[in-house]
């Protein structure tokens, strides 16, 4: 068990050094290799949790061997970063079974570039010193880039170079933090700087560097232009990765980073962050409603649905945590799906066009029903995962502010108004299209696909049990130490 | 176990004919789901005896739920004598309404999906009144607002049912955003959400205040009101009623099921629940009491003048649950039970007699169009005049009284007893009395009376419906006549405090029950007064004197057209929310995202491009070169900072620790 997290991450990375090495025209086996590849991650991560000690609060599997000169490589894993893990390794099959027909082109490398970013993803989430995360963290743009890039639609260039340019800003602000906190600290060791004190001005500008970075992965209003424009270029599976997956780690980054190492400026900065939050949830929200294509769409509820994610990170409390985890991994699980359904239309018509669509349930009952579960998923829905993170955070919210609740709560109006707005110009209506007439419901390589995400859409709806459990512990030792930061500098605030 | 039995077979039933209806036909779905109800009605009814009349009170553990910090919530359910009410309510009316789709629905190719939503919905309805926590109750809630936006858009290719559907379900999100508010509120004051939990720290609330919204507001007041607000959504009450009327679109046993009986009375179910919170926050009652009977005023009128036989129904169901908030408002929660009691079973009944009206006349719903149907549909005659017998309230005091009759006038006089300003909620509700006896007598009627006014053929083949439609229709007929006789002593007489027990609360200071047995004569005699005359006045206007609606309607156009078109709320809504929401959205995408956000960042990516393309020529378009480019800035940036991290660990051993 002790290199554990060393095999899961590097796992992918041989699978496709694998590919790499099969002819040039081997797609069939690209395919199989990949899929393979990613199961055998998936059962792997399983086992992880299996041992993950859920009492423990510290950091879990840790490995440390020493590297470039002071570098070293340590990972790790806690509540906080463990089910992320899961989660990654869990939609990497599903990603690789959803291009399984519908990349015709560059098979090979095609592959390649996802195990590749999976391996980057998992080393985001497990690795416990700055350099290595900061690899991990920069090295995830390159594939993803390239997936966008080159399987993507008409106008990838500009999507991809929007989403370079976006993203490059804030990483060159985040390596400068880093440098600073080196600096500072004399050690780029995670856990050592968890227990740093940073002074409370240095913390101002740490965490507005780190904000930079993370903010745009997020996406976080007005920094979020990028990923409509990324969604609706990339492959299906690329915008799985990039909702399910990319998106999280600025989630992760603020829990990791921002709120622990900088308490203080987390403390002073959160109103700042609950205002970005609530024009993301009430701006996007409108926006979504009147958009004509179904993944810009989808898009931008990303957006409204991170708002409540960064709404409740900064409350720092443990409802508020919780639930942001919580939001994080059920939005990794529907959003992921939503973009898959919209994959399974757009295979057969080859339009995003919601005016394209009406009827739909006539000839595709099986698919109309898993598009439901995730559309009440999306609109949060209790006994749906969506409903959980969203009702903590905001719970979390009132505690904190009651204006910051009531203006987030607006966006269940909202969210129900575009999901079923949605939902109701593709599903439903009479099926007048005649090119619609000839459509084929679900396939049994996607329902193979969708069936596991509807499972669990409602599983973790009905008993969340599993992931709070695995988050509570971790979560409340990083409340206790936020509250124990804060509360000198409070003292010295006061007249 | 009877209880888990109650709750779970109809989604038993539901997920069997929802997932396999295709496989196993038609019929076995329908037969399936409609007998699990039947089981779980007559199971409550055992549970109604044992609990309500036995005086017995239990909870069950199911499972737990979200759990995080002070926040426990599990899934159980609590069975006390408010509870055992609304289960035999619910049951009933479900299992009848299964029974009776049978036979309406059956020229439908889609009943398993059809069978499928009405058991979910049950399911929904009954975790919503047997939750042990409010988390669970917001459950059920959604649930039943879920089941409620599929079954009004069952007719999925009907743009007006589509529309109707999403509308049904997002002017219940705008209640349920108040809902949501006093969960939370509740949670931040109480730190539980668990029923017991909170009644027992309720008293501690009392004059402490908090802040919301910036501003310091008593906390029981605050809390009981945004409850409420969910309670007006799903109720349909004044400002969120907009949703009820377009709800017709669905198929009529729907309307019957959820928008009459049981979904529509939740709201009136949650304010009796919740009394522990509600009486201690006397402010936010008069509230109630106001909403209420401005309610049951407001939808009266606009039902006067409606043509479409279901939407007249409807509004009466909108009136109707104005006189229950009325009744809590008053602190009467027992009487508004009671009254939501005998309601479920003559709405239900109006409802499905509308229904096998409709399923006469191939579909037609406007009662313009029909007339004389009585001697053509007899026994549905006879169903729909024992509804509206007992919907008007008639009845002989101290002899025998329709269900109406005994709970609509215990809340009139429970209205004045409790004495609002110049008795306002009396006499509204009375003159909502009046009206109710003229739109329903209308109905009977412009439908059953007359000559035939619609097309000839359709009137010439109008014929009596099946036994599997009119077996419900008699049975809930048997409830419409004697539900209230046979339970008043139960619910609002002598044994009222053994029955109720703890499962209503009342502050020690509510003497209402006492107080209304103890009104002035002419009070009681009010209500038979207005009944009576609105049942004259009908009579003269569309037997007596048939040219005089379009006369009058031409005398007052400006208030006949008023009250057509629903006091324009509607309209309102449309112009300052549904319309604006659209336009803000397209200026934010456009000029937001587009023009101020993007215009820099396209500004910054042409400046550049141009400066790379300008200076190592790497402008040529490809991705790859952006990408290549990347990855040699990165190796940079990383050697970079490896060169300088061997530095800084250098210095640091010269004394540059922390």
């Amino acid at each position: 068990m002790s290199n554990i997290l060393s095999v899961v991450t590097f796992l992918p990375l041989v699978g496709a050094l694998l590919i790499a090495l099969l002819n040039a025209d081997a797609s069939r086996n690209a395919r199989w290799i990949a899929l393979w590849t990613t199961l055998v991650t998936f059962l792997v991560s399983l086992l992880i949790w299996w041992n993950f000690d859920k009492t423990s609060a510290g950091f879990q599997f840790v490995e440390e061997y020493a590297w470039l000169g002071p570098l070293k490589y340590k990972m790790g894993v806690d509540g906080i970063s463990m089910l992320f893990i899961i989660l990654t390794t869990f939609l990497m099959p599903l990603c690789v079974l959803a291009s399984w027909e519908s990349i015709t082109d560059r098979v090979k490398e095609y592959m390649i570039a996802f195990l590749v970013l999976e391996t980057l993803m998992l080393g985001v989430f497990c690795a416990l010193d700055l350099v290595l995360f900061y690899l991990f963290f920069e090295g995830g743009l390159i594939p993803m880039f390239l997936i966008i890039g080159v399987w993507g639609g008409k106008r990838r260039v500009y999507a991809s170079f929007k989403f370079f340019l976006y993203t490059l800003l804030g990483s060159v602000l985040m390596l400068l933090a880093m440098m600073a906190m080196y600096w500072h600290a004399g050690t780029t060791d995670i856990p050592t700087l968890l227990a740093t004190k940073f002074p409370a001005d240095m913390q101002w500008w740490l965490w507005l560097a780190f904000f930079a970075s993370f903010a745009v992965k997020m996406p976080m209003w007005p920094v979020h232009t990028w990923l409509p424009d990324a969604h609706v270029e990339a492959p299906t599976a690329g915008s799985v990765v990039l909702a399910g997956i990319l998106l999280k780690m600025g989630g992760y980054g603020f829990l990791r980073f921002s709120l622990p190492m900088f308490p203080i400026a987390s403390e002073q900065l959160a109103p700042f962050v609950f205002t970005l939050s609530i024009v993301a949830i009430i701006y996007t929200s409108l926006v979504a409603l009147v958009q004509e294509d179904i993944k810009k769409l989808i898009a931008y509820s990303s957006v409204a649905h991170m708002g409540f994610v960064t709404m409740g990170i900064f409350t720092a409390s443990q409802q508020g945590i919780d639930g942001a985890i919580f939001q994080m991994l059920s939005h990794g699980i529907v959003s992921a799906a939503l973009f898959l359904c919209v994959g399974v239309v757009y295979d057969r018509m080859h339009t995003r066009e919601i005016a394209a669509y009406g009827g739909v349930v006539e000839r595709m009952p099986k698919y109309a029903l898993a598009f439901m579960v995730f559309t009440m998923a999306n609109v949060g829905l209790p006994g749906t995962s969506g409903f959980v993170g969203e009702f903590l955070t905001l719970l979390a919210a009132f505690k904190a502010n009651t204006w910051v609740a009531i203006f987030a709560t607006t966006g269940v109006i909202l969210s129900a108004a575009y999901a079923l707005y949605l939902y109701r110009r593709v599903i439903f209506g009479a099926l007048e299209k005649p090119s619609l007439r000839g459509l084929l419901d679900l396939s049994p390589r996607e329902v193979a696909v969708l069936a596991p995400l509807v499972i669990l859409t409602i599983f973790y709806g009905i008993y969340p049990a599993p992931v709070l459990d695995v988050t509570a512990a971790s979560v409340k030792n990083l409340v206790q130490n936020y509250e124990t930061a804060i509360k000198p500098a409070a003292a010295a605030l006061a007249p | 176990m009877i209880y888990t039995a109650i709750v779970f077979l109809p989604l038993a039933g539901a997920l069997i004919a929802g997932l396999f209806g295709r496989a196993l036909g038609d019929r076995p779905s329908e037969l399936l789901t409609t007998a699990l109800l039947l089981v779980a009605a007559v199971l409550s009814w055992v549970a109604f005896v044992q609990v309500g009349i036995g005086h017995e009170t239990h909870k069950v553990q199911l499972l737990r739920w979200i759990t995080s910090g002070e926040l426990d919530t599990s899934w159980s359910l609590r069975i006390d004598t408010l509870t055992s009410v609304m289960l035999v309510v619910v049951t009933t009316v479900s299992s009848l309404v299964h029974m009776y789709s049978i036979g309406y629905m059956h020229e439908d190719d889609s009943r398993p999906r059809f069978f499928s939503f009405l058991s979910l919905f049950t399911f929904a309805m009954l975790m919503l009144v047997t939750s042990d926590n409010l988390l669970q109750m917001f459950f059920g809630w959604e649930g039943v607002g879920l089941a409620s936006y599929l079954l009004i858009g069952f007719w999925y290719k009907k743009p007006s049912a589509n529309a109707a559907a999403i509308k049904a379900f997002v002017v219940n999100r705008v209640g349920d955003f108040g809902f949501a508010l006093g969960i939370f509120a509740l949670f931040f004051v109480f730190k539980s959400v668990n029923l017991d939990a909170i009644f027992a720290a309720a008293p501690s609330g009392v004059g402490q205040t908090f802040v919301f919204a910036g501003y310091d507001v008593d906390i029981l007041t605050t809390i009981a009101l945004l409850l409420f607000m969910g309670a007006m959504g799903k109720s349909a009450q004044f400002l969120l009623h907009t949703w009820l009327p377009d709800a017709m679109e669905g198929p009529t046993p729907v309307s019957a099921l959820i928008h009459a009986a049981t979904m529509v009375t939740a709201g009136v179910f949650m304010v009796a629940r919740l009394s522990p919170i509600f009486e201690l926050a006397p402010d936010a009652l008069q509230v109630v009491t106001f909403i209420g009977a401005l309610t049951a005023f407001f939808a009266a009128t606009v039902g006067l003048v409606q043509n479409d036989i279901k939407r007249v129904i409807a509004y009466s169901t909108c009136s109707q649950l104005g006189y229950m908030f009325v009744a809590c408002g008053v602190g009467a929660y027992g009487v508004a039970i009671f009254h939501l009691f005998t309601h479920a079973f003559f709405k239900a009944l109006l409802f499905l007699g509308a229904g096998s009206v409709i399923h006469a006349m191939h579909h037609e719903q406007d009662m313009r169009n029909m007339g004389g149907l009585a001697k053509k549909i007899p026994l549905t005659f006879a169903a729909m005049l024992i509804g509206t017998l007992a919907l008007t309230g008639v009845g002989i005091p101290h002899v025998f009284g329709f269900a109406g009759f005994h709970s609509k006038d215990a809340i009139i006089e429970a209205a004045y007893a409790a004495g609002t300003p110049n008795n306002y909620a009396f006499w509204t509700l009375v003159v909502a009395a009046l009206m109710t006896s003229f739109y329903s007598w209308r109905l009977v009627f412009m439908t059953f009376y007359g000559s035939a006014r619609g097309d000839h053929h359709t009137h010439e083949h109008a014929h009596e419906s099946p036994a599997v439609m009119l077996i419900p229709l008699a049975v809930l007929s048997i409830g419409a006549i004697g539900a209230g006789f046979a339970f008043k002593d139960f619910f609002i007489g002598e044994a009222e405090t053994a029955f109720w027990g703890a499962s209503i609360f009342r502050a020690e200071t509510n003497h209402i029950l006492h107080e209304m047995h103890q009104v002035p004569a002419w009070v009681v005699m009010s209500p038979l007064v207005a009944m009576a005359a609105g049942f004259v006045i009908a009579w003269i206007y569309y037997i007596g004197a048939p040219w005089l609606p379009a006369a009058t309607a031409k005398t007052f156009r400006p208030l006949y057209l008023f009250l057509l078109n629903k006091w324009y709320i509607d309209e309102l809504y449309d112009v300052i929310f549904v319309r604006p929401a659209f336009a803000i959205g397209r200026f934010l995408w456009k000029g937001g995202d587009g023009a101020v956000i993007d215009g820099a960042i396209d500004g910054t990516a042409a400046g550049v491009s141009r400066v790379t393309g300008r200076v190592i020529k790497l402008q040529t378009g490809y991705v790859y070169h952006y990408a290549f480019a990347m990855l040699i800035g990165l190796a940079a940036l990383l050697t970079w900072l490896t060169y300088n991290a061997g530095l800084m660990s250098g210095a640091g051993l010269g004394g540059v620790g922390p």
